[in-house]
């Protein structure tokens, strides 16, 4: 079962990585001003709406069973990769508007004032909008890492031998539910210190905020 | 041949949906000179600051600077706002960076100067301002009018061609406010281009070559500081300045 463990943390690990980049992308696209870019916040925006309002396990099903029933080549058939892309893009949507709300708390003044001093606007988002939003935002981005620690275990649908389907198979041969209880704990090993990381930084969140008001 | 000014308002209207903010704005601020806008909160001297950075569009008229028109849909905004610098009423300065690191940012990314250079000029800013042991605080650690002279001196790193100034004592304790003005009182005397957007009557007398009272998005007097602030001829700022006197304000 530890096997199966350590491909939850590693299928957890590349997803998380995935989530971070492509919900970056999605939210900069939704919070652009630009004219020329209407297309692409309209794509995002569908693309939010849709992935946030389907239960997770009803896409991992579709893109796990659905895309090698399309016979496509090139495309990957691997279940592991599937359920990894179909989570992905589930908890990328939840993570944009995460990052979208962080962006959009900045007050506007600061885009005036990066503008004023002759940054473009790429790098006013670069170097003054996005780290404020990124810093407000890391607790409620730890929480949606927490929640998809425990929703790698929904790829058992698609079959790989992950901590959860080994400790059912366990579980199911010698009817004994000691193999589910010992995944729960695997599970948990891997939450609760993220729970305490959330605890912590949003401590030092509301530190940081009130010795701010002190002066 | 006379040289152009250094900014150059010309019919300049602005509205946001039905509301005018700025009703057909002329002005001129010339080389060296310095040019307060005093009006009530709302007659539109911060709508024209900005509109002046490009930090707004405006709706008909042009802007010139150094006579060029800049306000004309094929001039690249960031590279007129690379040529002036604003300072905010309410600092603005980035909360996550140190004193040092608000100056750097925009000299070394946005005016190619080199890290060096741009670290070299501003702890010479700081020093010459009373700042340089705060180089390494971060803004919240700041007096407000601490904060604000960073502000000044982070405009004034990007050596702009003129400043433009928005009511940069406003949001300031009274007791801070004198500080502030006397940096600016500095750089006028070194000839500092200026367009001051203020509630202080008795330093626009002291600093400005010329005081412009705007009233519902027009310019309804301008004149040499003193006969406007002191021998008013329009009702309206008669009645804009009485208002100041029994405020305590001037």
């Amino acid at each position: 079962m530890l096997d199966g463990f350590w491909l939850d943390v590693r299928i957890f690990l590349v997803v998380e990585v995935a989530v971070l980049i492509l919900g970056l992308i999605v939210a900069l696209t939704r919070s652009s001003r630009a004219a020329a870019f209407f297309p692409f916040r309209m794509l995002a925006a569908t693309y939010t709406d849709v992935f946030r309002g389907l239960p997770v396990i009803l896409v991992i099903y579709l893109i796990g069973f659905g895309v090698p029933a399309l016979e496509l080549s090139g495309v990957p058939t691997d279940p592991v990769v599937l359920g990894a892309i179909a989570l992905a893009l589930c908890y990328a949507a939840y993570v944009a508007e995460v990052y979208r709300a962080g962006i959009e708390s900045v007050h506007p003044s600061q885009t005036s004032a990066a503008l004023s001093l002759g940054l473009t606007p790429v790098q006013s988002t670069r170097h003054v909008i996005l780290p404020q939003a990124i810093r407000r935002v890391i607790p409620p981005l730890l929480n949606d890492f927490i929640a998809l620690t425990k929703d790698v275990a929904l790829i058992s649908i698609l079959g790989p031998l992950e901590a959860f389907r080994q400790a059912q198979i366990a579980a199911s041969s010698t009817f004994n539910y000691t193999p589910l209880l010992a995944a729960a704990v695997l599970y948990l090993a891997v939450t609760i210190p993220l729970a305490r990381l959330v605890d912590h930084f949003t401590a030092r969140d509301r530190l940081l905020r009130s010795a701010g008001a002190a002066v | 041949m006379t040289t152009p000014p250094v900014l150059e308002v010309q019919g300049v209207t602005k509205a946001y949906g039905e509301a005018e903010v700025l009703s057909g704005v002329d002005l001129a601020v010339r080389e060296h000179e310095a040019v307060a806008l005093i009006g009530a909160s709302g007659s539109g001297k911060s709508t024209l600051l900005r509109c002046i950075d490009l930090l707004e569009e405006i709706d008909d008229g042009d802007v010139l600077l150094d006579g060029d028109v800049i306000t004309d849909p094929s001039v690249d905004p960031v590279q007129v706002r690379r040529r002036l610098a604003m300072v905010f009423q309410a600092f603005n300065l980035f909360p996550h960076l140190s004193v040092l690191d608000n100056i750097l940012l925009a000299p070394s990314r946005a005016h190619g100067m080199s890290k060096g250079e741009a670290t070299e000029s501003a702890r010479e800013l700081l020093r010459r301002f009373g700042l340089a042991e705060r180089e390494s605080a971060y803004p919240d650690r700041l007096s407000g009018g601490q904060q604000q002279r960073v502000a000044i001196v982070r405009a004034l790193a990007t050596r702009p061609r003129a400043l433009l100034l928005d009511e940069i004592t406003s949001a300031l304790d009274p007791e801070l406010v004198g500080e502030v003005l006397e940096v600016v009182r500095e750089l006028k005397d070194e000839g500092m281009t200026m367009l001051i957007a203020t509630h202080e009557m008795g330093f626009a007398r002291d600093v400005a070559n010329e005081v412009c009272f705007l009233h519902e998005g027009r310019i309804l007097e301008r004149g040499a500081p003193e006969q406007v602030l002191s021998d008013p001829q329009q009702p309206e700022t008669q009645r804009f300045l009485r208002r100041l006197l029994s405020a305590g304000r001037v």
